[in-house]
C-alpha cells in the first residue's frame, strides 16, 4: 500500500523488536471463522493514469445542465479564493485537530466561524457546526424537549423540508417524541396560525418554524414565534443562511425572539458535490447553552494572561457525559465550515445582501417569464425568497424529461413528496442565472409542451 | 480534611444534614469537589419534585466532568440555593458549608441509615486505590 510509508525493512526490523515473525500474527486473536476469504468480485487497482482516464470518461457523461433545482441544496457563486484557501494542507488534510486548547489556528477559525453565525441569526450562542441541516433540525428537538421538562410533543408544520422531517422522526422517534404535524394552507402554501393552535392543543416543547419553507413561501414568523411562546413552547426557527441578510433573523422573531435556529450552510461556500458533505449550524439564546450539542469554542486567557481560544462546556459531550450526553456527536464539519467561514469573510454583510437580492429578483424574473407560457401557473399567492411552485399545464416529469434532453434541470418534482401539488414543480433562480438564461428555460418549456401534447 | 462528626453521608459523596425545621438539608462533600475540580456550574431539583432515596436529583459540573447528583433521602424538595446559580464556585471554597437543596423527609430511619463521619472516611480510604 503506497500510503503507508514504512519499508518492508522498517516492518521487518519493528516485529523482530516484539518477537512477532509476521504481520498476520497480530491479528491472531479474530477467531478463524469470522475472518473474511479473499474478496474476488472486487477487481485489480488500477493505475493513477487508468484511473484518471476512467473518471474523465465517466464525467464526460454528465453533461452541463443550466441548473433551475433547489429543494434544500442551492447552486452559488463560490470565488475562486475560498478553495485556494480551504485547500491548504494545515486546513485541508489536518483530522480533527482541536484538542481543547492545542491547534489555535484551528480553533480560531471556528470562533471566527461562530461569531459570523451569531450576527447571521441575531442569537447569543453557536456551536461549530453539526453534520447538515436535517440532522441540526432533529438536535433542535431534542434540546426543545430536554429543557421544556414537561412535553414531549413537537408541532411540526408540513411546509418543513421534507427530508427533514423524516430525518428528525428517525432520530428523535425512539425517544417517545411525539411529532404532531401542522399542514399548510394550500392557496397560501404557508402555515397558518389558525392550524397551529387546532392542531397544538394542550402543551407541546416547541413549534418548528421555516424560512423561507419548502415551497420558498416566507412564513409570518412573528405571529408562529408569539404563538408558541403564548403556549409555553420554544420556537425553533429553520432557516435559509443567505435569506438571513435579507430577512428579519431568528433572534428578533415574534416579541422574545426564537430559541433556537438551526439551517443547512451549504449555500454558504460549499459546492452541491452529489449531495455532500455539507454542514448544519445551530445557534440559540444563552440560557440553552448547556443544553446545546457539538463544540464549542470559546476564547480566554491562559496562566499568563495571553489569549487563546479553547474548547469549552465539554462537560456536556458524549466523551464525558456519556449516555446524558446532549449528543452523541464529537465532531463537526470542520473542512465545510472553513470554506463557509472564508467565503462570508469574503462577500461580508453587503457581499452576502448582494447574492440574496440577486437570487431574489432572478426567481422572478423565471417566474414572470415562465407564466407567460400558456397553461403555466404559481401555485401560492404569498410572496417568495428564491424559489416558487409552479403548475404546468402537462405532466411534470414528462415535461422535466423533455427540458433535460434541451440541457435545463427545469426544477423539483414536488408532487413526489406532495401528492397533492400534481403537474407542480419547485424552481429556483439564484445568483448564478442570467436574463439569457431564463429566456432559454422559457423556450424550452414551450418547446416541451409541444412535444408532450 | 475532617469530615464533619454531626453530618450523615453516602457512598456516592453526598452529605446530609437534619435541620430544627425537620427538613434535610443535602451536598456534595469536600473529598467530591476536590475530584470534580473548579465547579462551572450546578443544576438543581425542581421545587416540588418528590424524590426516592437513592434517585438522580441534579448534575454538578466542573471544566472536565459532569456527575449526578442523588438524594440521599425520600422526599419533596422544598427548597434549592440559589447562590450558586452565579457562584457555583462556593461549594469549592467550603463543601460543607453550601448546601444545594432541602428535602422534606418521608421516613427519618432513612437518615439513620445513612453513614457516618468514621463510616464515610473508611469509604473514601477504600476508593484511594
Amino acid at each position: 500500500m503506497p500510503f503507508i510509508p514504512h519499508t518492508q525493512d522498517d516492518v521487518d526490523e519493528m516485529l523482530a523488536e516484539i518477537g512477532v515473525s509476521r504481520l498476520e500474527e497480530l491479528f491472531d486473536e479474530i477467531p478463524q471463522a469470522l475472518k473474511a476469504a479473499r474478496l474476488t468480485s472486487i477487481p485489480e487497482g488500477l493505475s493513477e493514469m487508468q484511473i484518471s482516464r476512467l473518471m474523465r470518461e465517466r464525467a464526460r457523461q454528465d453533461g452541463h445542465y443550466l441548473n433551475f433545482m433547489g429543494a434544500g441544496a442551492y447552486e452559488h457563486h463560490i470565488p475562486a479564493a475560498v478553495w485556494q484557501i480551504a485547500t491548504r494542507g494545515e486546513f485541508y488534510s489536518a483530522y480533527t485537530p482541536y484538542q481543547a486548547e492545542a491547534s489555535q489556528g484551528t480553533l480560531q477559525l471556528l470562533y471566527e466561524y461562530q461569531s459570523m453565525m451569531c450576527a447571521l441569526t441575531g442569537l447569543d450562542v453557536t456551536n461549530a457546526s453539526l453534520y447538515d441541516g436535517a440532522s441540526a433540525l432533529a438536535e433542535a428537538v431534542l434540546m426543545a424537549v430536554r429543557s421544556h421538562k414537561h412535553s414531549r410533543r413537537i408541532l411540526m408544520p408540513t411546509s418543513v423540508h421534507p427530508a427533514y422531517r423524516r430525518v428528525a422522526r428517525a432520530i428523535a422517534a425512539n425517544q417517545r417524541i411525539e411529532f404532531v404535524e401542522v399542514p399548510y394552507c394550500t392557496e397560501e402554501g404557508r402555515t397558518l396560525p389558525g392550524a397551529v393552535k387546532a392542531n397544538g392543543r394542550g402543551e407541546y416543547a416547541a413549534l418548528v418554524v421555516p424560512q423561507p419553507n419548502f415551497f420558498g413561501v416566507i412564513e409570518d414568523v412573528d405571529a408562529l414565534t408569539d404563538l408558541a411562546h403564548a403556549a409555553g413552547a420554544a420556537a425553533i426557527a429553520c432557516v435559509n443562511p443567505v435569506s438571513l441578510a435579507l430577512l428579519k433573523p431568528p433572534g428578533e422573531w415574534g416579541e422574545s425572539g426564537a430559541e433556537i435556529a438551526v439551517g443547512e450552510g451549504q449555500p454558504l461556500g460549499v459546492p452541491l458535490s452529489g449531495g455532500g458533505p455539507y454542514f448544519g449550524f445551530m445557534a440559540c439564546k444563552q440560557s440553552l447553552v448547556r443544553q446545546m450539542p457539538g463544540r464549542i469554542v470559546g476564547r480566554t486567557v491562559d496562566v499568563e494572561g495571553k489569549p487563546g481560544f479553547t474548547l469549552t462546556l465539554q462537560a456536556r459531550e458524549q466523551h464525558i457525559r456519556r449516555s446524558k450526553a446532549t449528543s452523541n456527536i464529537c465532531t463537526n464539519q470542520g473542512l465545510a465550515v472553513t470554506a463557509a467561514t472564508i467565503y462570508l469573510s469574503l462577500l461580508g454583510a453587503q457581499g452576502l445582501k448582494a447574492v440574496a437580492a440577486a437570487s431574489h429578483a432572478n426567481t422572478r424574473m423565471l417566474t414572470e417569464r415562465l407564466t407567460r407560457v400558456p397553461g403555466v401557473t404559481r401555485r401560492f399567492t404569498s410572496p417568495v425568497f428564491h424559489e416558487a411552485v409552479l403548475t404546468l399545464p402537462a405532466s411534470a416529469p414528462l415535461l422535466l424529461a423533455r427540458l433535460r434532453t434541451r440541457g435545463v434541470f427545469g426544477g423539483y418534482e414536488i408532487s413526489r413528496d406532495y401528492p397533492e401539488l400534481d403537474n407542480s414543480v419547485l424552481v429556483c433562480a439564484t445568483e448564478t442565472k442570467t436574463q439569457t438564461d431564463i429566456e432559454h428555460y422559457g423556450q424550452a418549456l414551450t418547446e416541451s409542451l409541444r412535444a408532450v401534447a | 480534611m475532617s469530615i464533619p462528626a454531626d453530618l450523615r453521608y453516602t457512598d456516592t459523596h453526598e452529605w446530609a444534614r437534619l435541620e430544627s425545621d425537620g427538613t434535610v438539608s443535602v451536598g456534595i462533600t469536600h473529598h467530591a469537589q476536590n475530584l470534580l475540580g473548579d465547579l462551572v456550574f450546578v443544576e438543581n431539583p425542581q421545587i416540588g419534585r418528590k424524590l426516592r432515596k437513592g434517585e438522580e436529583c441534579g448534575v454538578v459540573e466542573s471544566v472536565k466532568a459532569a456527575s449526578d447528583i442523588y438524594s440521599p433521602v425520600s422526599g419533596e424538595v422544598v427548597a434549592v440555593n440559589a447562590e450558586l446559580e452565579r457562584a457555583p464556585q462556593k461549594i469549592n471554597e467550603g463543601a460543607y458549608d453550601t448546601w444545594i437543596f432541602r428535602i422534606k423527609p418521608v421516613d427519618s430511619a432513612e437518615l439513620a441509615a445513612l453513614l457516618d463521619a468514621p463510616g464515610y472516611r473508611k469509604i473514601i480510604e477504600a476508593q484511594a486505590h
